[in-house]
This record gives C-alpha cells, sequence and structure tokens, in this order.
C-alpha cells in the first residue's frame, strides 16, 4: 500500500536524522532514568497506603508499592513530554520549505506527519522499556503483563499527543508561539492526572476538576495493571478514554497535513 | 498541445473579513521545450501563481491544465509530473534539510516518487554529475556552499525526469558567479533533456538572458506576455544617439523626415537623440542618409528598452522597486527608454 510505503519513507529519513545527533541519543536514554532516580526516592519513604493502589493492609510497605505507583505515572509523563513536545522540529522543517517540498510530490499528505508520528512512538515505546528496566533495578515489581498493557497505552498516547503537536505547530508556525501553548496545556494537564501524587490526597473540588484530565484515566489503569488487576471499570474506562484520546487527536491532526493548504 | 494553459486563475484570501484577491485572473500558455520567465513585483501573485500552478494552493476560480493533467480535478498526476524547486529566500527555504547528505537527499526524494532503489541511485549519481555536485554526495547538505546547494535543490525536482519544472526565483541571493553557472545549468536543462522550465524572477537580465518568453503579471493579473524582444519592441522602439561633426540641425531635418523615424531632438551636448522602430534594421539606412548630405558621424550608438522600461510602462512602476508607493505615477503613454541602463546591446 502506498500510505505505508510512503510512511515508512518519512519514517526512516526521521530516524536517520533523530540518530545523527548523539546529543539527542542520549538524552532519550538518560531522560526516563533521570525522573526515576531524583523523584522516586522521595515516595519511597511515605507510609504504606499512602499511594493507593494495593491497599491491603499487611501489603509491605515501601519500595515496591512506590514504584508500582510512580513507574506509570512516569510513562505517561513520558509520553506527555516526549510526543507534544514534537511539534518543535516541524517548525524548523516548515522553515525550511522540506514541507513544501513533500507536498508538491505524489507522497501521502498524511505520510508527511505518520512517518513522523511512527518515529515519536518507537522513540517512546524504547524510552519506555528502558524506564521499566532501571524501575526493576530500583525495586519495581509488577506483573509482565502489566508491563505490555502500559506499553500500549504509551502507544496510543504518543500517537495522539505527537499528531496533535504537528498539527498545531504546522498552524501556529512559529516557535515563540507554540512554546507557551504547551506549557498551559501540559502544566495542569501533569498536575491533574495525578502523575507524582495520588489524586486521591486531593480535596473533592480537585478531584472533581481532575476527572476532566484524559490521562487520569490512563493512569489509574496502568496502575491497576501494575497492581495485577486487569478485568474492571477503571481498566475499561482508561482502555476507551485511551482510544478516544488517540483516534480524536489522529483526526484533528490528519486533517491539517491533509487540507490544500496546510 | 500546450505544457501549461491556464485561464482565469484566480485566488482569493480571506482572513478576519477581509477578502484579498491575490491573483485576479492569470492566463498562460507555455509550449514544451520552452523557457518561460514569470515577472512581477513583489505582492504582484507570482508565487501565489506558482503555488496555484504546483498544487500547493487551490484555486478559487478558473481552470488549467498542467503537464496534460487537470490542476483541479487531478492534483495528484500534475504532482507526478512536475518539479518544483521552490525559492531559497523568504518565508521558507529551499527545502533541503542541512543535517542530510547530499546523497541522502536525493535517495529521499527518488522514494518520494517511488522511484525503485537501483534506479534511484543511477539517477542522483546521473543528476550529481549533472548538476556539478561531483564528491559532494557524502556531505552534509549545510557544508554546501550557496551555489551548491541551490544546484542540489534543483537535482531535487528532476529526480523524477519531470517533463516541466518550476523554478520559484531559482538565483535570488546567489553571487553573480553561481547565477551566471546556474544559469548555464538550466539552459541545459532544456538543451540535453528537454525540459521545459517555468521561472518566476526579479531579475530582468535573468528573464533576458535566460527566457524565450515572459510574462508580466500586475496585481494579480497578466499584463504582457511575449518575447524579451518583443515587449521591448512594444515599449517604444530604440533609441538611436548619434554625434555629428557639426551640422546638428541639418543633421535633425534631414533625419526627422525619414519615414522610420519618430521623434528627433537634440540633446544637451549637441547629439541627436532619435526614436525608431527597429534600430538594428534601421541604422544601415540613416547612415546612408547622413553619409548622403555629406555629413560625418563622430559617434553613434544603439540602445534598447530594457524589459524594466517594459515594466514601468506596463504597471506604471519599477520592477527595482518593491513599494508601489515609491515607482513613478502610472504613465499613460510609452516609457522613454534610458540610454545608459541599456549597456548590453
Amino acid at each position: 500500500m502506498s500510505f505505508i510505503h510512503d510512511t515508512l519513507v518519512v519514517f526512516r529519513r526521521e530516524m536517520r536524522l533523530s540518530l545523527r545527533n548523539p546529543a539527542w541519543v542520549v538524552i532519550v536514554l538518560v531522560q526516563p532514568v533521570l525522573y526515576l532516580v531524583l523523584f522516586g526516592p522521595l515516595l519511597t519513604k511515605l507510609p504504606a497506603g499512602t499511594l493507593g493502589g494495593s491497599v491491603s493492609p499487611n501489603s509491605p510497605a515501601g519500595t515496591a508499592e512506590a514504584y508500582r505507583f510512580f513507574v506509570p505515572g512516569l510513562l505517561i509523563q513520558l509520553g506527555l513530554f516526549g510526543s507534544m513536545f514534537v511539534g518543535f522540529a516541524i517548525i524548523s522543517d516548515w522553515r525550511g520549505g522540506v514541507i513544501e517540498r513533500f507536498r508538491v510530490t505524489p507522497v501521502s499528505r498524511l505520510a508527511v506527519m505518520s512517518g513522523r508520528v511512527l518515529r515519536d512512538t518507537l522513540v517512546l515505546v524504547v524510552q519506555a522499556v528502558v524506564l521499566v528496566l532501571v524501575g526493576i533495578g530500583f525495586g519495581l515489581r509488577a506483573p509482565v503483563s502489566a508491563v505490555f498493557i502500559s506499553l500500549g497505552f504509551i502507544v496510543l498516547v504518543a500517537v495522539g499527543l505527537a499528531s496533535v503537536s504537528y498539527a498545531t505547530a504546522l498552524t501556529v508556525k512559529s516557535e515563540d508561539a507554540f512554546a507557551p501553548m504547551l506549557n498551559s496545556v501540559i502544566v495542569p494537564l501533569v498536575l491533574l492526572s495525578g502523575i507524582l501524587l495520588p489524586m486521591t490526597l486531593a480535596p473533592g473540588w480537585l478531584q472533581g476538576v481532575a476527572r476532566v484530565s484524559p490521562f487520569r484515566y490512563i493512569i489509574d489503569a496502568m496502575r491497576e495493571a501494575f497492581e495485577g488487576h486487569y478485568a474492571n471499570t477503571i481498566m475499561l474506562e482508561g482502555v476507551l478514554v485511551a482510544l478516544g484520546v488517540a483516534v480524536v487527536c489522529l483526526f484533528l491532526g490528519s486533517r491539517v497535513f491533509v487540507r490544500e493548504n496546510a | 498541445m500546450p505544457i501549461i494553459e491556464a485561464k482565469g486563475l484566480a485566488r482569493t484570501f480571506t482572513s478576519r473579513k477581509r477578502t484579498v484577491h491575490a491573483v485576479r485572473g492569470v492566463d498562460l500558455t507555455v509550449e514544451p521545450g520552452e523557457i518561460v520567465g514569470f515577472l512581477g513585483p513583489n505582492g504582484a501573485g507570482k508565487t501565489t501563481t506558482l503555488r496555484m500552478l504546483t498544487t500547493l494552493l487551490q484555486p478559487t476560480a478558473g481552470t488549467a491544465i498542467v503537464a496534460g493533467a487537470d490542476l483541479r480535478r487531478n492534483p495528484l498526476e500534475v504532482r507526478r509530473r512536475i518539479g518544483y524547486v521552490p525559492q531559497a529566500i523568504g518565508q521558507t527555504m529551499g527545502g533541503t534539510d542541512p543535517e542530510c547528505l547530499v546523497s541522502e537527499e536525493l535517495l529521499d526524494q527518488a522514494a518520494l516518487y517511488r522511484i525503485p532503489k537501483a534506479d534511484a541511485a543511477a539517477r542522483a549519481e546521473v543528476l550529481i554529475r549533472q548538476l556539478d555536485l561531483g564528491g559532494l554526495d557524502k556531505r552534509l547538505v549545510k557544508t554546501l556552499s550557496g551555489g551548491q546547494r541551490r544546484r542540489l535543490e534543483i537535482a531535487l525536482g528532476l529526480v523524477h525526469e519531470p517533463p516541466l519544472v518550476f523554478l520559484d526565483e531559482p538565483t535570488t541571493g546567489l553571487d553573480p558567479q553561481s547565477r551566471s553557472n546556474l544559469w548555464e545549468h538550466i539552459r541545459g536543462l532544456r538543451a540535453d533533456l528537454g525540459t521545459t522550465v517555468f521561472l518566476t524572477t526579479h531579475y530582468l537580465d535573468e528573464a533576458d538572458a535566460l527566457c524565450d518568453r515572459v510574462f508580466i503579471i500586475d496585481n494579480g493579473v497578466t499584463v504582457a506576455s511575449g518575447t524579451p524582444d518583443e515587449l521591448k519592441r512594444q515599449v517604444s522602439g530604440d533609441v538611436v544617439t548619434l554625434a555629428v561633426n557639426g551640422a546638428a540641425d541639418k543633421a535633425r531635418d534631414l533625419l526627422a523626415r525619414q519615414p522610420i523615424v519618430g521623434d528627433v531632438a537634440i540633446s544637451d551636448d549637441g547629439g541627436l537623440r532619435l526614436n525608431v522602430v527597429n534600430g538594428a534594421e534601421a541604422l544601415p539606412s540613416l547612415l546612408r542618409v547622413l553619409d548622403d548630405a555629406g555629413i560625418t558621424l563622430h559617434s553613434i550608438n544603439l540602445s534598447r528598452p530594457t524589459l524594466d522600461d517594459v515594466f514601468l510602462t506596463m504597471t506604471g512602476r519599477s520592477l527595482r522597486d518593491d513599494s508601489p508607493s515609491a515607482g513613478p505615477a502610472p504613465q499613460p503613454g510609452p516609457a522613454q527608454p534610458e540610454p545608459q541602463s541599456a549597456g548590453k546591446e
């Protein structure tokens, strides 16, 4: 299929350009570890049960629980930051005339986006695997299937957010406008999703507000998986929300790329 | 059959409830194998027209057949058949990534046209040779000189051997040597491959030196077209300047009686300045008339109007002025050609 061919052409080009930059490779690999090292130790000191999840009174407190709570949060945070910032690169590509050059060829215009999103998703999966492996080194204990379920969530989040990031960046066409836009979206999302601390600590009104963040549901579902619970409404909500985010964002993103004048 | 045939191509932009008619009605006919120049001041609608013809922008009115495909009904087929080299300055650059190798750019471009890998490698090799990029294929694009990079950008537009290539301001920003070098390559495209070239330019000397035919666009409408010579002849003919040894008045009366001569004036330095329709053909008979009357000539100079004069006549402003207000008021009659600005003849 030509769309797949085109996507792979763009993917290979973008991947090659990324790997050519050694700083980028180092940052991609070190970033997840930094989060784990610099914030993880704070959580292991919390009393048992604070972090929700397995609230069985006789579960051992400390490290394992902390990382079962924290690693899913970090995975989503990685997804949020990793994929929402990708748009910056397309602004310079646009300015360099690269986007226009591609659009005058018979290549699928959607592939200009999908090839990049594929690269970003793959990068994120690699980062997630690094994060989980290092997490195990730190004392994370979780079922293997939970890790795969989490990677599934990460992929959905990355596909959706990266698409929207590219589409938004290509619409505003200015780093100066794009950066504050990102900040005003990401900071509330991170705070309201219960990435760093459980939302159960929040007062009622804040918990209510947090319900608007789609990532809240996804993180809860991932934490359920890490606790070994796969079939309940929390998981169902998480899957539906993640699919919804991916589909809606992909749709919005593609519209920008296939419309005649971008 | 023309390779480009556009009728009434128009594009309006609407922003904040204000409608801007960027292009009001462009008619173009380009035959296969021509090198055609598209001239106009900034904001005349050159780039908008080019973007429409290359499927980057949908026309709001009009029709066009580009390389045998209908622009509005089958833009994908147009894209398969044309090459496009974006301008290398201004809002967007020429389309190459500074971090790519030259060979990667060529192979990626070929992949975008779904050219099989082996063919693509062979094609890249040919282009590297044709555009003097030998030895640069493993260099990063950012290490190329301005002229080399521009040649690479042109090579990218030719990867799929299109019968028609659009060059947007191909030599803008290049030094004079690179410019004339690039002109050679553009001529070579037609000579070696029979490629039709449609280029926009700011430079009148470029249009003059390179193009078989020129379209002039102003205010979103094509106001004139023809070979550079035809256009110049439309303006007011050529100017012949004579310096005679004495007897200037006698010479003036004599020449004024010649049917091929328009106005005759004696300039401040005592020379004669006459307008003729076709200077090159008129000179011999003018010389004979003077010779028969025993008037000896000191010097003679024939100058033809430049495309800038054409431009001034057609649009009321000089192409060199970017802002319309900087130019002179529109002139109803033909402009006077300036002899000193036309030294190339």
